[in-house]
C-alpha cells in the first residue's frame, strides 16, 4: 500500500481564521466560546457557542470576502463558505496547484459535513410558508447540499479526480481523512483535499440539540468555563463551528516536489456501536474496536502511541466511557499515555470537529508539544493518564491518535505518525 | 431612465454583484455580466417579486437581457 502523508493544512475555527492562529490559541489556553450574539437566545436554554470570530481579516478574524464573492455566499450555507477558505488555506499551504490536466484528474476532493445546510432549509421553508414555492431560489438546494463542500472546492481549483463526500455525524471530519487517504493509498489519486465543515450554530440548531439533551446549559454567564470536558461539573457540549481540511498526498510525489510534510496517516478504523442512536454505548466498546482497528492498520499498540486527541465532548456520559475505553486498550501502558481534549477549547464543531482535530494532532507531532483540557478543574474520575489540565506540555510524540465518534453509534480513528526530514 | 428600467438595473447589481456602469439596456445576463443559468431563473424570481408580476416560463425564457426584461415588465404593467 502506497504511503500517505499531509502536506497542507486550512482551518476556519472558533479561535480565529487559520490552522497557525488556532493551534498558537489552544497553546496559550484560550477559548472561543462566547454569548451568542447574532440571533435570539431568550427562549433557548442554550445561549452560549463557539462561534467564527468574524471581522475584517486582521488579528485571526474571518473575513469571508476574501475567499468567495458576497454574491456567491448569498446563495450557501455557511458551511460551503468556510469549506471554501479552509481549503483555499490548504491548497495554498501545499503549494500544490495543478495545472496539467493529468495532475488536475488526480488531484481530488472530500469533504464531509455531519448537518449541512440547516439554516437555508429553515429559512427557505418559512419563506415558502409565506410567499409559495415559485419563490423558491434555484440555488437552494445546491446551496444546502453536504457534498456540494467537495463540489464548490473541485470546481474552484480545477480538481478532477475522486469528488466525494461523507456524512457520518460528529465523526465525519476523520472518516473523510481517513477515506481520503484510503484513495490517496490505493492510488485513486495521488493528492486529495480532504476533511469537514460545520455551521449550524442557528436557532434551530441549537433547540435540536437542547432537544435531545446534548448541550451545556449551566454556563450562559461565563460562556468560556462551559465545554470542560473531564471536569466534575461539565454538563454537555457548546457548539462550535468551521472547517478543517488538509491535503492528503502520496509520499513519493511530496518527496518529489520537495513538499513540506507535517505527519504520515499510518492508521484508520471504523466500527459501530450498533447500540443506540444518540447515547454512546455504556461499555465503551464501539471506540475500543475503531482504536483498535486502527492502531493495527498503523502496526502499533496503544502503548506506542505518546498523545491521544480524545472525542471528549464534556457531555456527562461520552466523556468517562471514551477514557475507559482508552484505559482498558492501554493495559498497563496507561500511566504514560497523554490524552487531552481541544474541544474544551473550541467546542465540538460536530461534521467538522474529526478534521480539526487531525490537524491539531498533526501540530502536537510537528511541535512536540500536548495542547491542554482547558476548564479541566476538578476531574470527575481518577485515571492514570495525563489528561493534560489547563496546561499545554512540552513532550516527544512519534505517534498520536485521534477519535471521533458520532451520533448513530458511528465512530472512527486515525494515527498519526512523525516523519523524519 | 424610467422607473422600470432603474428598478430592473439595480435588482440586476445586486444579485450578480456587477458593477452599476456595465447594466446597459443592451447588456446580456450571461454574455456580458457573467450569470449562469440558474442566476437567470433567480433574476426573473426577483423580478415577479418587485413588480408583482407573474412571468411564465416560456416568456422567462426570451428575457435574455436588460432591455429584455425591461420590455417585458413594462408590458404587463402598461
Amino acid at each position: 500500500m502506497r504511503r500517505v502523508v499531509i502536506t497542507g493544512i486550512g482551518m476556519v475555527s472558533p479561535l480565529g481564521n487559520g490552522a497557525e492562529v488556532s493551534w498558537q490559541r489552544i497553546l496559550e489556553g484560550k477559548s472561543g466560546a462566547g454569548r451568542i450574539e447574532n440571533f435570539e437566545t431568550e427562549d433557548l436554554q442554550t445561549k452560549i457557542a463557539c462561534q467564527v470570530p468574524r471581522g475584517d481579516g486582521t488579528d485571526g478574524t474571518f473575513n469571508p470576502d476574501d475567499y468567495m464573492a458576497p454574491k456567491e455566499q448569498r446563495k450557501v450555507d455557511p458551511f460551503i463558505v468556510y469549506a471554501i477558505a479552509a481549503a483555499d488555506q490548504a491548497i495554498e499551504d501545499a503549494d500544490w496547484k495543478p495545472e496539467t490536466e493529468e495532475d488536475k484528474c488526480r488531484t481530488g476532493t472530500l469533504i464531509g459535513s455531519g448537518i449541512g445546510g440547516l439554516q437555508g432549509i429553515a429559512d427557505t421553508a418559512l419563506m415558502m410558508e409565506q410567499k409559495g414555492p415559485r419563490r423558491v431560489s434555484p440555488f437552494f438546494i445546491p446551496g444546502r447540499l453536504i457534498n456540494l463542500a467537495s463540489g464548490y472546492v473541485s470546481i474552484k481549483h480545477g480538481l478532477k479526480g475522486p469528488n466525494h463526500s461523507v456524512v457520518t455525524a460528529c465523526s465525519t471530519g476523520a472518516h473523510a481523512i481517513g477515506d481520503a487517504a484510503r484513495l490517496v493509498a490505493f492510488g485513486d489519486a495521488d493528492v486529495m483535499v480532504a476533511g469537514g465543515a460545520e455551521g449550524t450554530v442557528c436557532r434551530i440548531g441549537i433547540a435540536g440539540f437542547n432537544a435531545c439533551k446534548a448541550l451545556s446549559t449551566g454556563y450562559n454567564d461565563e460562556p468560556e468555563k462551559g465545554s470542560r470536558p473531564y471536569d466534575k461539573d461539565r454538563d454537555g457540549f457548546v457548539m462550535g463551528e468551521g472547517a478543517g481540511i488538509v491535503v492528503l498526498e502520496e509520499y513519493e510525489h511530496a518527496k518529489a516536489r520537495g513538499a513540506k510534510i507535517y505527519a504520515e496517516v499510518v492508521g484508520y478504523g471504523l466500527s459501530g456501536d450498533a447500540y443506540h442512536i444518540t447515547a454512546p454505548a455504556s461499555d465503551g466498546d464501539g471506540g475500543y474496536r475503531c482504536m483498535e482497528a486502527a492502531l493495527k492498520r498503523a502496526g502499533i499498540s496503544l502503548g506506542d502511541v505518546d498523545y491521544v486527541n480524545a472525542h471528549g465532548t464534556s457531555t456527562p456520559l461520552g466523556d468517562e466511557i471514551e477514557l475507559g475505553a482508552v484505559e482498558r486498550l492501554a493495559g498497563e501502558d496507561a500511566g504514560s499515555l497523554t490524552m487531552s481534549s481541544t474541544k474544551s477549547a473550541i467546542g465540538h464543531l460536530l461534521g467538522a470537529a474529526g478534521a480539526v482535530e487531525a490537524i491539531f494532532t498533526a501540530l502536537a507531532i510537528r511541535d512536540q508539544i500536548a495542547p491542554p483540557t482547558i476548564n479541566l478543574d476538578n476531574p470527575s474520575v481518577e485515571t492514570k493518564i495525563d489528561l493534560v489540565p489547563n496546561k499545554a506540555k512540552k513532550m516527544e510524540i512519534n505517534y498520536a491518535l485521534s477519535n471521533s465518534f458520532g451520533f448513530g453509534g458511528t465512530n472512527a480513528s486515525l494515527v498519526l505518525k512523525k516523519v523524519e526530514a | 431612465m424610467s422607473n422600470v428600467a432603474e428598478q430592473v438595473k439595480k435588482i440586476v447589481v445586486e444579485h450578480l454583484g456587477v458593477e452599476a456602469d456595465k447594466v446597459v439596456e443592451s447588456a446580456s445576463f450571461i454574455d456580458d455580466l457573467g450569470a449562469d443559468s440558474l442566476d437567470t431563473v433567480e433574476l426573473v424570481m426577483a423580478f415577479e417579486e418587485a413588480f408583482g408580476v407573474e412571468i411564465p416560463d416560456d416568456a422567462a425564457e426570451t428575457i435574455q437581457s436588460v432591455g429584455d426584461a425591461v420590455k417585458f415588465i413594462e408590458s404587463k404593467q402598461g
